[in-house]
């Protein structure tokens, strides 16, 4: 199942900024549960954004982002009612997507 | 869309009305500068959004044997009412002859309207490491979205909520445990703090309203939403008692005793905790 993300994109000036918010558990593969078993690594590794074919941003995340990560940033060159995409993908090769017109 | 997200709009008056709301209990706000500036930084993000509409759905799919949602459960407002519920919760139900809080009305409920077995769900009732959120936890977080800005009116018209906000008052007070701890060795100060944390004062109906309409919140240290029978649970592990089961009377009578002195506060839960 594709994770969820909330995004929002609001223009101020040419700056666009956009906040996104996962719904993933980030776990280290360092942590052990109540029995004492390991629970397996399970974190985003990659993360962008596109508005139409252009890359506006892209991230390299590891084990230390925190679990449901909130991510901000800001971008020139949108205009209002473009759609900003943002996606991951995970060490799983799970995905999750989500998408908001900008403001 | 959930009630956390409209009050985006409104967010500016928000925040200067809760500066003036929130004053007498500056102590509360003065030890978690950290996660103040977290707050601002998320804006009116809140994780707990994910967890809200994974309740909405639990609540309108049909489960259990009998195959029904639980649209239909009396929250006490009757049948199928949502909003505003947990305002006045704990309360006592005709149906079930006792006093109950939301996660024992929810129980009732599963077992009652659906004909579920609730067992697994009061062996792991909340959360731990590397789960993602439990049904209890996503259901609470559902009704609470919904009460959302309600005014917390505690009943206690019937004498059985009236014996349970005695019991309640006697268990807040009852020292036990290798430390000889009470509820009431930690909150029943003002201006009194653990470690960082500010220790809201339960007698008192400022500290009551502000510890009450706080909860279920989204722990940001956790990264899970936690109830308010999860955080009694947790003040009773800290005070090594005996564990709280879930929707017990003793969980509900502490509610119903926080509740009633809350008398008059506003829900803002799901927040962002520390």
């Amino acid at each position: 199942m594709a994770g969820k993300i909330r995004v929002r994109a609001s223009l101020n000036g040419d700056t666009c900024e956009v906040k996104a918010l996962m719904r993933h558990p980030m776990e280290t593969g360092m942590r052990k549960d109540a029995q004492g078993n390991k629970i397996p690594a399970h974190f985003i590794t990659e993360v962008e954004a596109k508005v139409g074919d252009r890359v506006v941003m892209q991230a390299h995340w590891g084990a230390a982002v925190s679990q449901n990560p909130f991510l901000g940033f800001e971008f020139s060159g949108a205009k209002a009612g473009d759609e900003v995409v943002v996606s991951y993908v995970d060490n799983k090769g799970e995905t999750g997507e989500g998408s908001a017109k900008v403001k | 869309m959930t009630k956390l997200h409209n009050k985006a709009g409104a967010l500016v008056g928000v925040a200067a009305l809760c500066t003036a709301l929130l004053a007498p209990v500056a102590v509360a706000q003065d030890d978690d500068d950290v996660f103040a500036e977290y707050r601002e930084m998320m804006g009116d993000e809140n994780p707990a959004i994910f967890t809200i509409e994974e309740g909405q759905e639990l609540w309108e799919t049909p489960m259990g044997p009998n195959n029904v949602s639980l649209e239909q459960c009396d929250l006490g407002l009757g049948a199928g009412v949502v909003d505003g519920a947990l305002a006045q919760l704990p309360r006592y139900f005709e149906d079930a002859k006792a006093v109950q809080d939301v996660e024992a009305r929810l129980l009732y409920c599963m077992e009652t309207l659906q004909g579920r077995d609730v067992i697994d769900l009061l062996v792991k009732p909340y959360s731990s490491a590397g789960d993602q959120g439990t049904e209890l936890e996503a259901l609470v977080a559902f009704i609470a979205d919904r009460s959302m800005d309600a005014v917390v009116n505690v009943p206690q018209g019937h004498p059985e909520e009236q014996k349970m906000y005695k019991k309640g008052e006697e268990i807040f007070f009852y020292r036990a445990g290798p430390h000889d701890f009470s509820c009431a060795t930690c909150h029943s100060q003002t201006d009194k703090r653990i470690r960082l944390q500010a220790l809201p004062n339960l007698t008192t109906n400022e500290g009551a309203g502000f510890a009450f309409t706080s909860w279920p919140g989204y722990r940001i240290s956790e990264g899970f939403l936690r109830t308010m029978g999860w955080r009694m649970q947790s003040c009773g592990r800290q005070q090594r008692l005996p564990q709280f089961q879930t929707g017990s009377e003793a969980v509900i009578a502490l509610e119903t005793y926080m509740g009633v002195n809350a008398k008059g506060a506003v829900m803002a839960a799901p927040g962002l905790k520390r």
